[in-house]
């Protein structure tokens, strides 16, 4: 399997996946631990990836999403944003709001 | 060595984006002894009012943005805090 089909798996599997830097409950990064905050605020279920620990995945997404940081939030197979995004819309109320729609 | 940094993201973002205003700090020491800061890359906020941002969504902006700095990512800049507006959101919109 390549490495666009691994992160294309990846994104159908989880409605909302996060690849960030360490884990939700040791983030190895400042921007990964905000958007984690803010996802478990809205109260939904989401699914992380720990990119330090797969230095072929984490070339491959910079590529796929031609997005050149993490953390990555998708949402239904698309990048929502890096952190200033994320949360920018968990502010607004406009995350809660796209998470509430996708159940 | 900072200072040229602010000075070539200052020169990219200039050529690509023509801004009406572009603020550039260093918070490189507000990640200092984190991961990403061994490698001597520096973290930046950019803010950027530009026309070139209009009828762009945030992912789209901030898009152009990283284009725009592409090599210095690679090199230089480890991270990148962006705020980018147009002229009329920031309330700077020419009559």
């Amino acid at each position: 399997m390549t490495i666009s089909e691994r992160i294309k798996e990846q994104l159908n599997e989880f409605p909302v996946l996060l690849y960030m830097k360490g884990t939700p409950e040791f983030p190895q990064c400042g921007f990964s631990a905000q958007v984690v905050n803010a996802l478990k605020s809205c109260s939904k279920r989401f699914a992380y990836v720990n990119i330090l620990e797969d230095p072929e995945l984490r070339q491959g997404l910079k590529d796929y999403s031609e997005w050149p940081t993490f953390p990555q939030l998708y949402v239904n197979g698309d990048l929502l944003g890096g952190s200033d995004i994320a949360i920018q819309m968990y502010e607004s109320g406009e995350l809660q709001k796209l998470l509430d729609e996708l159940e | 060595m900072n200072a040229n940094r602010i000075d070539m993201l200052r020169e990219q973002i200039t050529a690509v984006l023509q801004p009406t205003t572009l603020e550039i700090e260093d918070e490189s020491h507000r990640h200092a002894g984190h991961a990403g800061a061994k490698s001597g890359m520096g973290h930046f906020r950019v803010k950027i009012v530009s026309e070139r941002f209009e009828g762009l969504r945030p992912l789209q902006r901030h898009r152009l943005v990283y284009g725009a700095v592409a090599e210095l990512m690679k090199t230089d800049v480890h991270a990148l805090s962006i705020d980018a507006r147009t002229p009329e959101e920031n309330g700077t919109a020419s009559p």
